[in-house]
């Protein structure tokens, strides 16, 4: 594997792999001195067309925990506020030498485009409505932590399935790991076609208490004003998670950041059955094992050998 | 279209170029293939002074003294093919395509008359606008171009344009093509004018309610990658109502770009419709057309697909790694289900001819994301060959019936179908169906590379195209017999 931008650059092995190492990673952050030389000398590059807390400052601290070099490149103060298009800031920073760009973009595809566009390693961080491969990762380490294995898991994703690539990503992930995924919300945020992806469509709660793992998506303020729901108050008596819908056997995800009142209620994200804060923990040791795998990994490393051989 | 309508004025001519020598040469021992003249089987063909002067047995015609031979052996000669809808950029978008580069595109493609849309900057929307187009195409096209001019004015929805001046400064009709009509009571009343200044009015089909922000076919593809969704009802709701007016008002109507089942299910009862009112079946039949392009007949959503597994980077020239941006168009490339529909739609004469929607953007125009790009893909050149070697070749449809849908545009914008028969001005194209070629592997006629079918092998090569009795177009590659 040379670069991270869909689930589907995966398979269930590759997946595994991942999650080993991140396992064994937990470890380094346990230590005095939470460091290790692994990718010394390796330089990673943030490039992030959006606003983002944990994706971001956990890939720094993934790169800079691995001993590898940080560029953060952010847009707004940069030439892409005077018209750059992404190509030539990609060809320009690529400059640079970054081995790796991780790359967020508000657009479906980017990272690809990034990709082609640059000799470096990429990782999707998020592009568009598309994908987020890493945060499919982390829940999907985070559940294995929490319940071993997802084979036979029922998944639920309750919300707007429409605008998320989280969705996207963790139902090819869960599938892939061998769980049943159904997605729930209101049919203005189901997109036609969805079940395309091997999940299963419910537009009520009422057969919740299937489900093994509810994971809960963002609600955003602004699809109330594009109609997709009437109000967040109606979304909420029909979707929102609270003690009665969430039951005692039952764990609860979320991708962060959480509308509190809307899509989640405090008494539920407080319980012992919300994983929200082991979520962003996970997000370090996931994404340093991602970017040993693409940058020291078996692959990686011939990919290094060849650039050797032909400079 | 109509001869109860006659135009206010006496009208210019419908189609202008710039002048070339006519031709005088003997296109030898080609297989011809004109529907409407009833012939298919190998002819030589005798071009003077621009004109067919004589057809004959393979072998009976003699060339005279300075006229050229053309070896036709093996090769198929067609009548030239007619695109009703073309954008040539021109005025003020010269940095996508130009008079020039366009026409040359389309004569490479085997086309012997084109129809330029005015969704130009400035609009074409008045006279002054469409003269000084007119003039520079006298100058630079060529083959003959033919220019509708805007409904609206600035393409705005709003208020109609000087309909009956346009016509007569040589408009053949109108449209806002880009855009739909989107107020009812504009469009009739344009039906309503349409009565004092004949033309066809072009309508591009789009309820932008529900296509909104979309980008691509709604469906499993658009809801896999994320991507806004136009609704196949998007375009048929508005095809039913601009029938329902047009069939209200008596007016002429031509559906562009055809693209989803329930589309052509619209004017399939739009046509039946209006053959109960009128009893005559071909006039009724001729109140309402449409057309279909050829990467709507070829080409399906899922193209958009990234193909599974492939890393970015590993795939070959011309695609490989999805969401190419050359495959986003407006309307978009939808389901299999959506083309069966429009393939039985051109069998069965709902649809009633090619169109290629050429649509040239320049190159940093294009290399964005994909939500990002403008809509659009060029079309000329690959017209012919993407049709033969996708539906021809594979028996989806008959040779002939692509021929003849190839030029049928011509009638539907008001002008005389190309010929292959004596006393006829020559406007034919000489093609080897046996030839592949890459496209995009010798670049492109056209200023624009935003081929969709860019990095395909194709079958079907146009060797050499005669449009108003001049040899218009000649393949590098092919070689002239001496005379």
């Amino acid at each position: 594997m040379r670069h991270l931008l869909s689930i589907e650059d995966l398979d269930r092995p590759g997946i595994e792999r991942i999650l080993d190492r991140a396992k064994s990673f937990t470890e380094v952050s346990e230590r005095e001195v939470k460091k290790v030389p692994a990718l010394r000398g390796r330089r990673v590059l943030n490039l992030f067309y959006e606003a983002s807390t944990r994706t971001r400052s956990s890939f720094e601290l993934a790169a800079k925990t691995l001993s590898a070099e940080v560029i953060n490149f952010v847009s707004s103060g940069s030439s892409v506020e005077k018209g750059e298009s992404l190509k030539d800031t990609v060809q320009t920073l690529s400059a640079y030498r970054p081995d790796l760009i991780v790359v967020r973009t508000p657009h479906v595809g980017a990272a690809e485009l990034v990709a082609r566009w640059s000799a470096a390693a990429v990782v999707n961080a998020g592009d568009g409505k598309h994908e987020h491969p890493t945060q499919a990762l982390l829940d999907v380490y985070t559940l294995r932590e929490r319940l071993g294995a997802l084979d036979g898991l029922n998944i639920w994703i309750v919300g707007d399935v429409m605008h998320s690539r989280v969705a996207r990503s963790n139902i090819l992930a869960f599938t892939m790991l061998g769980a049943r995924v159904t997605v729930c919300g209101p049919p203005t945020l189901i997109p036609r076609g969805m079940e395309a992806l091997g999940c299963a469509i419910r537009y009520t709660l009422d057969e919740l208490d299937e489900a093994d793992v509810v994971y809960a998506l963002r609600m955003q303020k602004e699809r109330m004003t594009e109609s997709f729901v009437p109000s967040l108050r109606e979304y909420a008596a029909l979707y929102q998670i609270d003690g009665r819908r969430l039951g005692a056997r039952q764990v609860l995800m979320h991708p962060g950041p959480v509308n509190r009142g809307v899509e989640l209620v405090a008494e539920v994200i407080d319980s012992p059955q919300a994983m929200i804060g082991q979520q962003v923990a996970a997000g370090v040791v996931v994404r340093m094992a991602v970017l040993y795998e693409l940058l020291a990994g078996s692959s990686g490393r011939a990919g290094i050998q060849s650039r050797l051989v032909t400079a | 279209m109509n001869p109860a309508r006659p135009r206010v004025g006496q009208g210019a001519e419908p189609l202008v170029q710039r002048e070339q020598p006519v031709a005088d040469l003997l296109l030898r021992g080609a297989h011809v293939v004109d529907p409407r003249a009833g012939i298919d089987a190998r002819h030589d063909v005798l071009v003077r002074a621009g004109m067919v002067a004589e057809l004959g047995d393979p072998g009976s015609l003699e060339a005279p003294d300075g006229a050229e031979v053309l070896e036709g052996e093996g090769r198929h000669l067609f009548p030239g093919f007619v695109d009703p809808h073309v954008h040539l950029r021109v005025p003020g978008q010269e940095h996508k395509e130009d008079l020039d580069s366009g026409t040359r595109a389309a004569a490479s493609g085997g086309f012997v008359a084109i129809v330029a849309m005015p969704n130009t900057d400035p609009v074409v929307d008045d006279a002054t606008v469409l003269r000084s187009l007119r003039e520079a195409a006298r100058r630079e096209a060529r083959i003959p171009v033919g220019f509708l001019a805007s409904i609206t004015r600035g393409l705005a929805g709003e208020a109609l344009t000087p309909m009956a001046e346009l016509s007569d400064a040589g408009a053949l009709g109108f449209t806002d093509d880009g855009r739909p009509v989107h107020r009812a009571a504009i469009l009739r009343k344009a039906l309503q004018y349409q009565r004092l200044c004949g033309g066809v009015l072009a309508l591009h089909e789009e309820d932008p309610s529900l296509s909104g922000a979309g980008v691509m076919h709604e469906g499993e593809v658009s809801a896999r990658l994320g991507l806004a969704g136009i609704p196949s009802i998007s375009e048929s709701t508005m095809i039913a109502r601009d029938a329902a007016i047009a069939g209200y008002e008596g007016g002429r109507i031509h559906i562009q770009h055809l693209s989803a089942r329930e589309s052509v299910a619209a004017v399939a009862e739009a046509k039946a419709r209006g053959v109960e009112r009128s009893g005559d079946e071909r006039e009724a039949r001729g109140r309402i057309s449409a057309e279909v392009s050829p990467h709507h007949l070829t080409l399906t959503h899922e193209a958009i697909l990234r193909a599974p597994n492939a890393q970015a980077g590993e795939a070959g020239r011309g695609g490989g790694s999805g969401l190419d941006t050359r495959l986003k168009v407006n309307p978009p490339l939808r389901s299999h289900d959506d083309r069966r529909a429009l393939l039985d739609g051109l069998r069965d004469g709902t649809i009633d001819c090619i169109a290629t929607d050429h649509a040239p953007h320049a190159r940093e125009e294009k290399e964005v994301p994909f939500e990002e790009a403008p809509m659009g893909t060029t079309g000329l050149e690959t017209c012919f060959a993407a049709v033969y070697t996708e539906l021809v070749v594979p028996g989806v449809l008959p040779l002939g019936l692509v021929v003849e849908k190839l030029s049928a545009g011509a009638a539907l914008m008001g002008l005389t179908p190309p010929r292959i028969a004596i006393g006829r001005p020559a406007a034919m194209c000489l093609v080897d169906l046996a030839s592949e070629w890459q496209v995009g592997e010798a670049g492109y006629e056209s200023r624009a590379e935003n081929c969709c079918f860019a990095g395909r092998t194709l079958r079907g090569r146009v060797l050499a195209t005669l449009a108003a009795g001049a040899v218009v177009y000649r393949d590098r590659a092919f070689a002239l017999a001496p005379a």
